[in-house]
């Protein structure tokens, strides 16, 4: 892999941005309202701006163009299903939301269903699923600066640790919300400029072809370092020698090997190629249901996960939460048009990442393969990493800040400013262990799993509790027991153990498609059979969520 | 609701409609059988816009794996030089969710605009 010696700076330059943007919020955070809320005083295009800017992870910056490397056209549901589940939001959830004056989703347990049970059920998911969608962003951190710079793992990961509990223990939403602001922009830079570049060098190159049939040939000459184990199969179609005669081979782990310009790219096992690349169904998606199961649990996790919702908190009122939602739906789709593009053009410019199964970090080295070790490939190439680093700074925050707001008010104390910043040290320290602990996860899995637990507890929570007058605190709870509880268990045994063949695999693997329904229809069910539990102020409750906001009752 | 005619409209106008404005409130705020009617067909036509809108999402997106599978021609097929499914689900998908998206807000913001009215002004 190229470094390029302008990374690092602008790593650390991002970073230091982002603390003193945090340190200039920590001067006007002055009142525990001020720290967590951010007063409410953030016009809706900025308030949009930092959703957006907080949503887009480690899994949209890096993760989107490498599984679409890697998998080819049926990863594109990904993408599509995170900005989909914006427009689920606006539509079910986004102005009643704002106007229950629920800050967190215990919050809203509480305020609809009136129970104390339920809140600290709903706490214990959001501590989950917040952690659950910690550990891959610091440890894309750790691959992001092992990449670029050739620095060890661990430091990656401990630095973006280390700052964003830093400035969220300090400054609290406020801070936050500058900079996240701040970091959807620079995001958007960092993938949408080098791309400009890209297209420009692949016209110039005469438009090689994206998926050769049956395979490709290396541009140039390819150093490729084998850190796993891997079999490959050369074709014996070749015109130029390669390092490996025709046929398989087993590469042992540790290997390096040289593939000059023009011999054929081996095939390699578990990574899609040629045609089935191209078309939807191919051997890397686990067919319709793990398709149907994506589209589920992206496009109804989105409004159940704890860092969005804490956001329409500072919305002035519920039409401005709607408004705001629609610009998010806008910047989160300009953005996703650019990952796709790296993941593409990654077929031809970076086939070595194909072989050594490293395909999450193609959008960092593509500037670089492409453009060659001129400077304009390395300013690219360090403009990318920046952009990833924002990333991974600004989710980060995001997740922390309501994982801590939900530990310092429902399981440390009683939700004062000291309480939160013990609280953000807690929440930043278990993902970072587990970050260093646990093997290398695929980064758009985890967060995929994240979305599925979100997609089967809360969803159904929302949109019974703001819908439906009949929802129970009982029949909530046991909906999110049986649904979120199904969707838990699966990621533990996705994660736990070896991944079971055939059917159970694919239901342990894809749970929405299963547990998203089961939790609507427990839920429904418990509550027509609690009937007698339905909270008396349930009329008042509905008036207070639906009635316009002009409207001064 | 009640009018007043003749002169006495004119002299009483203001008194009454302020009258009449903090009756329909106050019928939404105690729950009586007029205020939630009110409040439940609110709800019911916000929910139907967004099930509606819903409706077009899931159909419009979520048809497509199944239409890839049913015929594999559409998914091979390439308007523009791109593979179809690439332009449907890389390009296309974003300005659509956004449209939808817009007509919510319309849509919702008209609704909750005539509730007001019928509200404020009970009269008309």
């Amino acid at each position: 892999m190229p470094h390029s010696p302008y990374a690092l700076p602008a790593i650390v330059a991002v970073t230091l941005v982002t603390v003193v943007i945090g340190a200039y919020g920590l001067r006007l955070a002055r009142t525990t309202s001020d720290f967590l809320v951010a007063s409410r005083a953030i016009s809706p295009r900025s308030n949009a701006a930092a959703i957006s800017g907080e949503y887009l992870s480690a899994a949209s910056f890096l993760g989107v163009a490498g599984l679409v490397l890697k998998n080819g056209v049926d990863m594109l549901w990904y993408p599509v299903g995170f900005a989909a589940g914006y427009l689920a939001l606006l539509l079910f959830v986004a102005a009643p939301l704002r106007r229950s004056g629920a800050f967190t989703l215990p919050d809203f347990c509480e305020l609809r269903l009136g129970s104390t049970r339920l809140r600290k059920l709903s706490a214990a998911f959001v501590v989950f699923i917040g952690w659950l969608y910690l550990v891959p962003q610091f440890q894309g951190a750790g691959l992001t600066l092992q990449t670029v710079t050739g620095g060890p793992y661990v430091w990656g990961s401990l630095l973006v640790a280390v700052v964003v509990t830093g400035n969220v223990a300090l400054g609290g939403m406020r801070a936050i919300t500058f900079v996240q602001a701040f970091q959807y922009w620079l995001k958007l830079t960092a993938l949408a400029v080098p791309v400009i570049f890209l297209v420009l060098h692949w016209q110039a190159d005469g438009r090689p072809a994206i998926t050769p049939v049956p395979g490709g040939t290396f541009a140039a000459a390819t150093t490729v370092h084998f850190e796993n184990e891997a079999t490959l199969t050369v074709p014996d179609s070749a015109t130029v020698d390669g390092p490996l005669g025709p046929g398989r081979h087993v590469i042992p782990a540790g290997t390096v090997l040289t593939f000059p310009a023009g011999s054929p790219v081996p095939e390699v096992a578990g990574v899609v190629r040629g045609e089935p690349w191209l078309l939807p169904g191919g051997p890397g998606s686990g067919g319709l249901f793990a398709a149907y199961s994506l589209i589920l649990a992206t496009f109804l996790g989105t409004m159940g996960l704890p860092h969005v919702l804490v956001r329409f908190y500072t919305n002035p009122d519920g039409a401005a939460a709607r408004r705001t939602t629609l610009v998010v739906l806008g910047l989160v789709g300009m953005f996703y048009l650019f990952p796709t593009l790296y993941g593409v053009l990654g077929r031809v410019y970076a086939p070595a990442l194909m072989l050594t199964g490293d395909t999450d970090a193609v959008v960092l080295v593509l500037p670089g393969l492409a453009l060659g070790d001129e400077v304009l490939g390395q300013l690219l190439g360090a403009l990318v990493a920046a952009g990833a680093f924002a990333a991974f700074l600004s989710s980060a925050s995001g997740l922390l800040t309501s994982v801590a707001g939900v530990l310092s008010t429902d399981v440390l104390g009683r939700g004062s400013v000291r309480d939160f910043r013990v609280a953000s040290v807690v929440a930043g320290v278990v993902p970072l262990v587990l970050a260093l602990r646990v093997a290398s996860l695929d980064v758009s899995l985890v967060v995929g799993l994240a979305f599925a637990v979100a997609a089967s507890s809360f969803c159904p929570l929302l949109v019974l509790g703001i819908w439906w007058r009949g929802l129970t605190d009982v029949g909530a709870a046991a909906g999110i027991l049986a649904g979120g509880g199904g969707a838990v268990a699966a990621v533990l045994a996705t994660f736990g153990g070896h991944p079971s063949p055939g059917w159970t695999g694919t239901l342990l693997s894809y749970p929405a498609a299963w547990t998203v329904p089961l939790a609507f229809a427990v839920m429904v069910a418990v509550s027509l059979a609690t009937r007698r539990r339905l909270p008396g102020t349930v009329a008042l409750t509905m008036l207070r969520l639906h009635a316009p906001d002009g409207l001064r009752l | 609701m009640s009018t007043v005619e003749g002169r006495t409209r004119i002299v009483l106008a203001e008194v009454a409609r302020a009258r009449e404005v903090r009756q329909t409130a106050v019928e939404l705020t105690q729950q009586s059988p007029v205020g939630d009617a009110l409040l439940r067909g609110l709800i019911r036509t916000q929910l139907a816009h967004a099930l509606r809108l819903a409706a077009v999402v899931v159909v419009g997106l979520g048809g497509l794996p199944l239409l890839f599978a049913a015929a594999p021609s559409v998914a091979g097929s390439r308007p523009l030089g791109v593979s179809l499914p690439w332009l449907l689900l890389g390009l296309a998908a974003y300005p659509f969710l956004f449209v939808v998206g817009a007509m919510y807000v319309r849509l919702a913001e008209r609704t909750e605009a005539e509730f007001t009215d019928l509200v404020e002004r009970p009269d008309r």
